[in-house]
């Protein structure tokens, strides 16, 4: 099963790079997003994916899943969300001041 | 002597007060007591007694950097020239220099040199020296460039400093290495083991750094190219240092250091031939030059060869030869440089094809010069050093030993060079002083120079007239010890104006006979110069690199910094995949291990394949709203797995965010205009999909070894054990996230409220348009 989930995130990761590697602003952006699942899945799985319990303490179970990643991914969650706010916001703003999301078209000034 | 070292430079601390006060009094005169209280101080060690003394300062003790001062018989030479010649430029340049110079920075400029100068005879301690070695470089720098409005002193300075800060960092190179070996930074200690360095096997490479550090600072073939250009110097300042002093620290260092190398042969090849080729290479190209401050380069550059050939012999004759050439040079050539000087500002131009008769106006300046010019010819008259110095150069030639296609080659080229020396020293001369007078083609109606201008010249003039006739005086109770220092062997030598028919003699002669001749029917062989060297100069290959250097390096940023987010992304993706996957390879880094696997059930394979479905399904969308809904898809699916994998509280976040998510996109969507696909070029889709795709192997193939290997148990046991225990939560999750790990989430909440900020700032601080 980890394998299947390793080989998951390795085509997500894929599809992020393809995916960031294009011209449009909001495909970049859609690249992360495709890239944090990836990077989460790996996290998930590097935990071990035995099957036990939910990592909620109940009576007379002693089986839990890793409780540490699924911390570690909640944290990397939240940032990646924030990122992509405000990565969203950026190609907002980008695209209203030089009328183009094209990342050709957008080299910087030439004196620089 | 640490106070004679660092004298000038408290001193340059005064000058810019001093300075100041210049309309009344003019600065150097302040500045000549430096020079002339140090000429002093040294000259009291002058006697046939005279054994070295040491001093030590502490500097860095802990890295072995002191200032170890030893001064022996070879220092006290140079000490002397540097502080005798240095008293004498400045007395010079107080009538040679208007008061509306900036006569502030000249004197500070000119107190480092000195300084630094000093330092590098005087250093013991091979760091200390290279310190010192760089000041020179940077002080010769700045006087070069002093009158910086003009182009010509920019380029001089930039070439200096480019080729001997180049020599420099190989010299510091050749430093390490030795002291690495010899386990100590002092030269004396170094020269105790010369048996550890000459077993060395990076004998090669030490010489070969220390002579290019000397040979550049030397102007030796085919560094010399940085000498004549640093012509465009006040002449006070090519008197002093691109005659007397900095372009003699490179001598200095071959000497100082050929007790070590002296026993080994490639030092004898390179030192000599390397020197040999100056000589006949520099006076060659004197003759060409018409300005005279060239034609002195071209001839210090040829002389300084010939010092460095005697030094790379090394015999005992040779060694005694070089160090007495070393003084007689330094007072010939200061004086020419300083003749050059008087008839500059005499006549406001230095293009001997304008001079010309002017011994009858300047009666003073050319018997100066006729001195002084004869003396580096070598003319055999008893009354000038050049002569003797010559003959012992000669003698020095014939036996020599080792290299034999060297050594035999050796006395003919050293004539041959020897004859271009007389033809331009006798160009020098009659040249300007007779001939015809064009004095409608003077800027200046030229007359004899003040007496305070003179007084320098006479002295070293009188200088060369004493030496010549009575060479003992110099000679035992100081050119004796110079030459001990370089070679402990050389026994006490008499320099007599006549010692019989011999060869050295026949050499002079045929060198006088040749050069006469030779000067007379110039005209008719000067076109020589349009074959040799015609287009061959070296100067060209010096711009050629300078220039190819800037294109060449603008061509390659220009290259790979071409602007595009996509190209950066395609290298740092490429150099990380080869980098990683080629690393994987090479160790053979790749295991698989499927002994610990969880059991795949059918509801996580669909899953599995809906999520992989959806991520390629984001790059094949032509609409973009569709694209952002697949992306949505994904996030479900992902959310989905978490459920699966029973992380309950993930889970959760991850749909909510993704809710969210989806809603901002689709608010972006709605703001930005003209969304169509952009197609790219095939080529383009086949480099991103072989990146892509080796990127999502890769990432496989690590996260399938990464779990594979199993090394340790995870420390998990302990947040299930304490979560209720020493947290008062059931739920471990959350319990690690505010208890066990709260600076995580402190600062995951400080990245959101930052974002938070800046998305308003964004928004709410728009500039108008136009108003950068």
């Amino acid at each position: 099963m980890e394998f299947l989930i390793i080989i998951l995130s390795g085509v997500l990761f894929a599809t992020a790079i393809y995916n960031l590697l294009q011209k449009q602003l909001l495909r970049i952006i859609i690249g992360t997003i495709l890239l944090s699942h990836g990077a989460h899945l790996i996290i998930l799985t590097m935990g071990k994916l035995k099957t036990g319990q939910p990592p909620v303490l109940t009576e007379g179970i002693s089986q839990y899943t890793d409780p540490l990643p699924q911390a570690l991914i909640l944290t990397s969650i939240v940032i990646s969300f924030g990122i992509t706010g405000l990565l969203l916001v950026l190609a907002y703003r980008t695209t209203e001041e030089n009328n183009t999301d094209n990342m050709e078209q957008l080299r910087g000034k030439s004196n620089e | 002597m640490i106070y004679a070292v660092f004298a000038p430079l408290l001193f340059a601390i005064l000058v810019p007060w001093i300075s100041k006060h210049k309309d009344r009094i003019h600065t150097g005169i302040f500045v000549f007591f430096i020079p002339f209280i140090i000429f002093l101080y040294f000259i009291q060690f002058v006697g046939a007694d005279f054994s070295p003394i040491r001093e030590t300062y502490n500097w860095v003790p802990s890295l072995n950097m002191n200032f170890d001062f030893y001064l022996d018989g070879l220092s006290l030479l140079f000490v002397l020239l540097i502080s005798g010649i240095g008293s004498l430029v400045v007395l010079y340049s107080v009538f040679y220099l208007e008061k509306s110079e900036r006569l502030g920075h000249f004197y500070v400029f000119l107190l480092m040199f000195m300084a630094a100068m000093l330092g590098v005879v005087l250093s013991d301690n091979v760091f200390v020296l290279y310190a010192f070695w760089e000041l020179t470089s940077i002080s010769s720098f700045l006087l070069i460039g002093y009158w910086n409005f003009k182009e010509r002193s920019r380029y001089g300075a930039l070439k200096s400093m480019l080729i001997t800060v180049f020599g420099g960092l190989s010299l510091l190179g050749g430093f390490v290495l030795l002291t690495v070996i010899t386990g100590t930074t002092s030269i004396q200690g170094m020269i105790e083991q010369v048996d550890v360095i000459l077993a060395s096997k990076y004998l090669p490479l030490i010489l070969t750094f220390i002579l290019l550090g000397a040979f550049t600072k030397s102007a030796q073939f085919p560094f010399h190219i940085w000498l004549p250009d640093a012509m465009e110097a006040p002449t006070p300042v090519s008197a002093y240092l691109h005659s007397a002093t900095m372009v003699k620290a490179g001598i200095f260092l071959v000497a100082r250091f050929s007790p070590i190398f002296a026993g080994y042969e490639g030092f004898f090849i390179s030192v000599s031939l390397v020197g040999i080729v100056t000589l006949c290479w520099g006076s060659y190209m004197a003759v060409r030059q018409t300005d005279l401050k060239g034609i002195l380069a071209f001839s210090t550059i040829s002389q300084l060869g010939m010092i460095m050939a005697m030094l790379g012999f090394g015999t005992e004759a040779a060694v005694f030869a070089a160090v007495f050439h070393i003084l007689n040079h330094a007072t010939f050539k200061g004086s020419l440089f300083m003749v050059a000087g008087i008839i500059d500002h005499e006549t406001g131009t230095r293009d001997i094809r304008k001079l010309g008769g002017l011994i009858t106006l300047m009666p003073m300046t050319a018997t100066l010069a006729v001195f002084a010019t004869f003396s580096m010819a070598g003319v055999p008259l008893p009354f000038l050093n050049g002569f003797y110095s010559k003959e012992l150069f000669f003698d020095a030639t014939i036996d020599l030993e080792g290299a034999a296609w060297l050594s035999q080659a050796i006395p003919y080229l050293a004539v041959l060079g020897s004859i271009f020396t007389f033809v331009y020293s006798m160009y020098f001369f009659f040249g300007v002083f007779t001939g015809p007078k064009q004095l409608e083609q003077l800027p200046k109606k030229p007359h004899e120079a003040p007496f305070g201008m003179l007084i320098s010249p006479i002295i070293l003039v009188l200088g060369v007239i004493l030496i010549g006739i009575f060479p003992e005086m110099v000679n035992a109770p100081f050119l004796q010890h110079a030459a001990e220092s370089v070679n402990k062997n050389v026994e006490y030598h008499k320099v007599y104006f006549w010692h019989g028919f011999n060869t050295p003699l026949m050499m002079s002669l045929t060198v006088v006979g040749a050069g006469i001749i030779l000067f007379v029917t110039r005209r008719k062989w000067d076109k020589v110069y349009h074959v040799l060297p015609g287009k061959l100069s070296f100067n060209r290959v010096y711009n050629f690199i300078v220039e190819k250097m800037d294109t060449y390096s603008a061509a390659i940023t220009n290259t790979y910094m071409t602007g595009s987010l996509r190209t950066y992304m395609v290298l740092i993706l490429g150099a990380t995949l080869i980098v990683t996957a080629g690393y994987m390879f090479l160790t053979d880094g790749f295991t698989i291990n499927v002994g610990n696997l969880a059991e795949v059930t059918v509801l996580e394979v669909a899953v599995v394949i809906t999520i992989i479905i959806g991520a390629i399904a984001t790059l094949f969308m032509r609409n973009n709203i569709a694209a952002i809904l697949v992306t949505g898809i994904v996030g479900y699916g992902v959310a989905t797995l978490f459920v699966i994998y029973r992380a309950p509280d993930i889970a959760l976040t991850q749909l909510v965010v993704e809710t969210v998510s989806i809603a901002l996109f689709l608010l972006c969507f709605y703001h930005l205009p003209n969304l169509q696909k952009r197609e790219e070029a095939p080529k383009t889709k086949l480099t991103n999909f072989f990146i892509s795709a080796g990127f999502g192997l890769l990432i496989t193939l690590v996260g399938i070894s990464a779990h594979s290997s199993d090394w340790f148990d995870s420390i998990s046991s302990y947040f299930v054990e304490n979560s209720y225990k020493l947290g008062g939560g059931d739920n471990i999750v959350n319990v690690i996230l505010v208890d066990f790990r709260g600076l995580d989430t402190l600062f995951e909440i400080a990245v959101l409220g930052i974002a938070a900020l800046a998305v308003v700032a964004l928004i709410k601080m728009k500039k108008k348009k136009g108003a950068e």
